[in-house]
C-alpha cells in the first residue's frame, strides 16, 4: 500500500459517498417530515435509473438533461403516491405506513420486472477520465458529485430561505401547531413526499450514468440509506450527505487493509454502535 | 418517544435486511411461474401409461431463473432446451425397444435465482408433477442444490450451466454434467497468456464469492503457481457488487494479467470499471460475461477482454450425433431471433445427452438410461461428450473442452468476438498487450 493507492481510494470513496448521500437524503427527508419509513425508496431509485436510460437510449436525450425531466416526474409521482397510498394512513400506527410503502415497492418491482426483465442495462455513456497526478477520475462520477452538491445546496436554500421550506420545517417540528398557524399540512406533506421521491429519482439517474443496473438495483442503495440515516442523523438532510461521505470513505479505504467482503460487517457494526451510543446520529436528529 | 422511535426503526431495518439477505424481496412472495405448456402435463407419467399406447410422454422438469440476477444466462439455457424439445417432438419423438415412441413435455417453475427456492421446487417437480427426468437450473450453486433432490428421489439429472466440480464428488450416481468442469475454465487462459508473452509473470485474481467462481479460481491459482506465476492479489467480492473501484485500487500497477470475474452482471461491470479506472494490465480474462453478445454494450471497455466459452458459433466440430453447429444456429435464430450463446447451446446439449441415453437404453427405466448415459462417448455440435464413471467423480464431464474468445475490432472498427484459443480453433491472432 502506498500513498497513491490511499489517495485514490479516498477520492473514489468520497465520490461514491456523495451519491450515497443524495440517495439517503430523500429517505431522510420523508422520515423527518412525516415519520414514514419509505420502503419504496429503493424501487424509486431504480425508476430514476430507468428514466434516464430510456430517455437517453430511446430519445437520445443527454443523460443530464434527462435527469431534469426524471426529477420532475419523480416529484409528480411522489405527490401522487402520497395522495393515493400514504395520506389515508398517515395518522395510523407506523406499521400501516410501512406496509403501504412496502406495497408500493412490490408494485413497482413487479411492473418493472415485467416491463424491463432483470437483465442488466447499461446506458453506455462516458465523459472520459480526468488525470490528476496519481489519480484517474471518471468524468461521470465527478459530474454526479457536482450535481449532488448543487442539489443539496438548492434543497437547503429551499428549506431555510423560502416560505414553503419553512412550512415544511414547521410541519416537521410540530404538525398540530403548524396547522393551528394556518399551514396547509396536507399539501405540505404531499410536497415533502414528492421532494423525497424526486431526490431518489435523481440519485438513481446519476448512478445509471456509471453503473449497470436492473429494476432490483435500488435495493442496495436503500439499505445503505438506512445506515447513512442513522450515521448522519435521521431527518437531517445535511446529515445524510455527511453520513454518505463517511460510508463512501469507509468503503473506499477499508478494503486496502482487509478483504472487501468484510466492509459490510464493519458498516453494520457501526450502525449498531451509533444506535447505542448516539441514536440521534453524528449531526443530531431532525432539525 | 424519540428513543422508542429509533428502536422501532432499528428493528425494522434489521428485519428488512434479514429479509433482503434471503433473496430478492420483490419476487420472493410471488407465486412460481408455470410454463404455459404445464397445463397439458396432467397426464400420468410415461411409465404408468398403458403398454398398448403408441406414444408416451416423458416429463422433463426443471427450474429457470425467470427473475433475479441469473435471468440472462438462464433464459438462454431455457431457450436452447426448448428448441431441442420442439425439434425432437416435431421429428416424431424417440422410439423405444417396445415399439412405443416417447415425446417430451416440460414442467418448470421460476426459482427467482434463489437457491432456497430450488430444493422446494425440485421436490415439487418430482413428487407432484411426476417428472421423469430432470435438467438442472442455471449456475453451479443452484444446480448443486437441485442435484441432491434428483439423487434422493432416484431421478436422472443432466446438469447444464453448472461447471463446479464439487457436485460430482459427493457420491451421486444419477447426475451428469454437460459443461467442462470449473477447474478447467481459466487454466486455458493461462496457457494462452504463456503463449502470447513468456515474460508475463504477475497475475491478479479478482472473483465473485460464489461456489462456481471460487472453484474456478482455486484451480486457476494452483495451476498458476505450478507454472511459476506470481499471484499478486486474490480478492473475492460479494455477488451483486456494482462498485469495483475499491478492489481495483488494490491491484498493483505493474500487474501483467487480471483474471477472475463471476457471472454476467458483475463481470460486465468489472470490465467497465477496469477500463474507467485506466488499469494498464496487458491481458484480462473473465468468466461467463465476455462470450455473451450483450457484453459489447459497454463499448470500448469490452475491447481485448478474453473469456472462456463452453461453445462458440464459430467453433466447427464435426458431430456424430445431433445437428451440426450451423443447423443449430439457424434453428435457434429462427426460433428466438438472436445469435445463440453457449448457455443456449448447453441447454440444447442437455437434451441431446438425455435423448441419446433413452435411445440407447430403448426404455425410460432409470437404471437402463443411467447405464446408457454412463457409456456415452459422442461428438455433438457442442463438442465431445463423455462422463467420468468412477465412484469418486461420477458424472463429471471429461470429454468437453473450452474455447477462448476475445473482443476485437473488425476493419470498420466494430467490436467482434474472435476465437483465439486453442490455436487449432482460432479465428484471429490474440490482441496482446491490450493496453
Amino acid at each position: 500500500m502506498n500513498a497513491g493507492m490511499i489517495l485514490t481510494s479516498l477520492v473514489d470513496g468520497l465520490l461514491i459517498g456523495v451519491v450515497y448521500g443524495i440517495a439517503a437524503m430523500g429517505l431522510n427527508l420523508i422520515w423527518g417530515v412525516m415519520r414514514v419509513i419509505n420502503l419504496a425508496h429503493g424501487a424509486l431509485i431504480s425508476l430514476g435509473m430507468f428514466g434516464v436510460y430510456l430517455l437517453f437510449s430511446g430519445l437520445g436525450l443527454n443523460p443530464y438533461l434527462s435527469l431534469v425531466l426524471v426529477a420532475l416526474l419523480g416529484l409528480l409521482m411522489g405527490v401522487l403516491i402520497y395522495v393515493i397510498a400514504i395520506q389515508r394512513v398517515i395518522n395510523a400506527p407506523y406499521l400501516s405506513t410501512l406496509l403501504a410503502t412496502f406495497a408500493i415497492n412490490m408494485i413497482i418491482i413487479g411492473l418493472g420486472t415485467a416491463a424491463f426483465t432483470t437483465t442488466p442495462r447499461d446506458i453506455g455513456f462516458s465523459l472520459g477520465n480526468v488525470e490528476l497526478g496519481p489519480l484517474t477520475l471518471q468524468g461521470t462520477r465527478l459530474v454526479a458529485a457536482l450535481v449532488t452538491l448543487t442539489v443539496t445546496a438548492i434543497l437547503y436554500t429551499f428549506l431555510y430561505r423560502t416560505r414553503t421550506g419553512k412550512y415544511i420545517r414547521a410541519v416537521s417540528n410540530n404538525r398540530a401547531a403548524a396547522e393551528l398557524m394556518g399551514i396547509p399540512s396536507a399539501r405540505i406533506l404531499a410536497l415533502s413526499f414528492g421532494i423525497g421521491t424526486m431526490l431518489a429519482a435523481i440519485a438513481g439517474g446519476l448512478i445509471a450514468t456509471f453503473f449497470s443496473f436492473t429494476i432490483l438495483s435500488g435495493d442496495l442503495y436503500q439499505q445503505k440509506s438506512f445506515i447513512i440515516g442513522v450515521l448522519g442523523g435521521l431527518g437531517n438532510p445535511l446529515g445524510a450527505l455527511v453520513g454518505g461521505l463517511i460510508l463512501g470513505v469507509l468503503e473506499g479505504v477499508l478494503p486496502l487493509t482487509m478483504p472487501n467482503t468484510w466492509v459490510p460487517v464493519i458498516e453494520f457494526v457501526l450502525f449498531i454502535v451509533i444506535l447505542l451510543v448516539k441514536p440521534s446520529g453524528l449531526l443530531g436528529g431532525k432539525k | 418517544m424519540k428513543r422508542s422511535l429509533f428502536n422501532l426503526f432499528a428493528v425494522l431495518v434489521i428485519l428488512s435486511l434479514a429479509l433482503a439477505a434471503c433473496g430478492a424481496p420483490a419476487v420472493e412472495e410471488a407465486p412460481a411461474a408455470e410454463a404455459p405448456a404445464a397445463a397439458a402435463t396432467e397426464a400420468p407419467a410415461a411409465e404408468e401409461a398403458p403398454a398398448a399406447a403408441v406414444e408416451k410422454t416423458a416429463i422433463v422438469g426443471f427450474t429457470a431463473s425467470l427473475t433475479g440476477k441469473l435471468n440472462v444466462e438462464s433464459t438462454r439455457q431455457n431457450n436452447g432446451f426448448k428448441l431441442w424439445m420442439d425439434q425432437v417432438n416435431a421429428a416424431g419423438g424417440v422410439p423405444l425397444a417396445d415399439g412405443t415412441v416417447v415425446k417430451f413435455d416440460s414442467k418448470f417453475y421460476d426459482d427467482e435465482s434463489n437457491k432456497d427456492r430450488v430444493q422446494e421446487l425440485y421436490t415439487k417437480l418430482v413428487t407432484e408433477d411426476n417428472a421423469d427426468f430432470l435438467i438442472s437450473p442455471y449456475s453451479s450453486g443452484l444446480a448443486d442444490a437441485s442435484a441432491v433432490i434428483a439423487e434422493q428421489y432416484g431421478k436422472i439429472m443432466v446438469t447444464t450451466g453448472a461447471a463446479s466440480d464439487s457436485t460430482y464428488q459427493k457420491g451421486y450416481t444419477l447426475v451428469y454434467q454437460a459443461y467442462t468442469p470449473a477447474s478447467a475454465y481459466l487454466t486455458g487462459s493461462l496457457d494462452l497468456l504463456a503463449n502470447a508473452d513468456a515474460a508475463a509473470k504477475k497475475i491478479a485474481i479478482v472473483h465473485e464469492n460464489d461456489k462456481f467462481s471460487t472453484d474456478v479460481v482455486t484451480a486457476l491459482e494452483a495451476y498458476a503457481i505450478e507454472k511459476g506465476y506470481e499471484v499478486v492479489l486474490n480478492e473475492g467480492y460479494d455477488s451483486g457488487t456494482t462498485d469495483f473501484a475499491p478492489i481495483i485500487n488494490k491491484i498493483p500497477a505493474d500487474v501483467d494479467a487480471i483474471m477472475g470475474g463471476g457471472h454476467f452482471a458483475d463481470g460486465q461491470q468489472f470490465a467497465k470499471a477496469l477500463s474507467d479506472k485506466g488499469v494498464a494490465a496487458k491481458f484480462i480474462s473473465l468468466l461467463v460475461a465476455p462470450p455473451e453478445p450483450t457484453f459489447a454494450e459497454i463499448g470500448d471497455a469490452a475491447f481485448g477482454i478474453v473469456g472462456p466459452s463452453q461453445w462458440e458459433p464459430l467453433a466447427a466440430f464435426a458431430p456424430d450425433y445431433g445437428p451440426t453447429g450451423a443447423e443449430f444456429i439457424e434453428a435457434y435464430k429462427a426460433a428466438f431471433g438472436e445469435e445463440p450463446s453457449y448457455h443456449a447451446a448447453g441447454g440444447y446439449a442437455a437434451g441431446l445427452i438425455l435423448q441419446k441415453g433413452i435411445e440407447t437404453a430403448g426404455s425410460l427405466d432409470v437404471e437402463a438410461v443411467k447405464a446408457a448415459i454412463d457409456s456415452e462417448d459422442m461428438m455433438t455440435f457442442f463438442g465431445h461428450i463423455k462422463f467420468d464413471t468412477s465412484a469418486e467423480n461420477h458424472g463429471l464431464q471429461v470429454g468437453h473442452s473450452m474455447v477462448y474468445v476475445q473482443w476485437q475490432k473488425d476493419a470498420s472498427g466494430a467490436l467482434v468476438k474472435q476465437v483465439v484459443w486453442p490455436l487449432e480453433g482460432k479465428t484471429a491472432e490474440t490482441v496482446y498487450p491490450i493496453k
